[in-house]
């Protein structure tokens, strides 16, 4: 149980497996350690963003979705008052028109018994006269009567 | 087995025969080849395993090979990052080759006591010690090799007079310089001896239990002897993991200025 020269030996071997590990052994291990780490790392920090982003991107599709709401409830709304504006305004047309026709009517008829009166006058007269002249050729003086009858059909007209 | 071979010695030949390395030279020069041996091949093990896993190494998925080494790597580097606060290419590696290098030391005490020196009597080696932690050379190659990197850094961190001021005004003052030094070198020159002796005695108890179980009949050395190489199982890794974190404790706090 001596210590001897095989320490040297073993001293020597140590050294060189020392140097060996140092050189070619820890650092690539290390290195890919280390690669690994950071990959993990970035893979996490990559997912929680995509995370954020989505639930970002949700809640701008929930306001988009509640903006396009109202403004279909608006368009909804307005349409509603157009139509019924237009039914109002329909039914004064309408309305209007009908005076338009009635008072027309109106004119049409009153013109109408105008012309009819005005051939009834022009008839009755000329009837009168007719009738006058026949028995005033059998009696009166033509002229005399003549005025008093002109007077009459005056009246009439 | 052995002991029939070794009958005429008995238990202790047994035993004796056990623990003798093969070891070529005289004196001072003498090598001893089983210890030189299986450590380069279970440090060339060491090697082909990580090398294979650094050379495939990608930040993709990785395969059971480098899943493996990396487990290792970052138990070391834990382990490295909670003592050691400085910055140094050394230590990691350091750290990983002291660690699975016992370990696998520690790991030849798993073999059955007879089989790798019945191989060998085979082959015409006459003794043959498998566990390099058991030999005092192997242990204390490390521990001294570690023990001269502590110097080495406290004298490049501090500098040589900060290093000497340390060692000659700490803790009690300059007044009592004598003392201080006295002290100081106990500590510094404790760190090896403990390290290699601490390895070294567990693990030579260790295998001297396995033989002595071995020297029993054979009804009841399994009842023995599992047990008992469950229980080396936490030993042998203990045993690496503590030289490990001793090591880098010796040496952060040879960064350390205080």
């Amino acid at each position: 149980m001596s210590i001897n020269a095989t320490l040297i030996g073993q001293m020597i071997t140590f050294a060189l497996l020392v140097w060996f590990t140092m050189k070619f052994v820890w650092p690539p291990l290390y290195q890919s350690l280390e690669e690994r780490k950071k990959r993990i790392a970035d893979g996490l920090a990559a997912a929680e963003k995509g995370q954020e982003e989505m639930e970002l991107a949700e809640k701008r599709a929930i306001n988009v979705l509640k903006e396009a709401k109202e403004q279909s409830a608006d368009i909804v709304n307005l349409a509603q008052k157009r139509a019924n504006e237009i039914v109002e305004e329909s039914k004064d047309a309408a309305k209007k028109e009908g005076e338009r026709l009635l008072v027309a009517a109106q004119a049409q008829i009153d013109q109408e018994l105008q012309q009819v009166k005005e051939s009834l006058r022009k008839e009755v007269s000329s009837l009168a006269l007719n009738a006058a002249e026949q028995i005033l050729s059998a009696e009166i003086d033509q002229a005399k009567h003549q005025e008093i009858l002109n007077k009459v059909s005056n009246q009439i007209g | 087995m052995a002991t029939e071979a070794h009958a005429a010695e008995g238990a202790t030949g047994y035993i004796v025969h056990h623990l003798t390395p093969l070891s070529v030279g005289e004196g001072f020069w003498t090598l001893h080849l089983d210890t030189l041996f299986f450590s380069a091949v279970l440090g060339g093990l060491f090697i082909w395993f990580f090398k294979m896993a650094a050379e495939r190494a990608t930040s993709d998925v990785p395969g059971l090979v480098q899943n493996f080494a990396e487990m290792m790597i970052e138990f070391v580097d834990s382990q490295v990052k909670d003592s050691f606060h400085g910055k140094s290419e050394l230590i990691a590696p350091l750290a990983l080759t002291i660690f699975c290098w016992v370990f696998l030391f520690n790991f030849m005490d798993l073999f059955p006591v007879d089989l790798l020196p019945m191989i060998g009597s085979m082959m015409g080696i006459e003794y043959l010690r498998v566990v390099p932690s058991t030999d005092l050379n192997a242990t204390f190659a490390m521990s001294i090799s570690v023990f001269f990197l502590i110097i080495f850094y406290s004298i490049k961190v501090k500098g040589p007079w900060g290093f000497a001021k340390e060692l000659m005004f700490q803790p009690f003052g300059p007044w009592l310089l004598p003392f201080n030094l006295l002290l100081k070198l106990v500590e510094e020159l404790a760190k090896p001896i403990s390290l290699a002796l601490r390895l070294f005695g567990n693990l030579y108890a260790g295998e001297l239990i396995f033989i002595l179980i071995a020297l029993l009949p054979w009804a009841i050395q399994p009842a023995l002897s599992f047990p008992w190489a469950i229980f080396h199982i936490l030993i042998i890794t203990l045993q690496a993991f503590i030289f490990m974190v001793l090591t880098i404790v010796y040496l952060s706090m040879a960064h350390e200025d205080h």
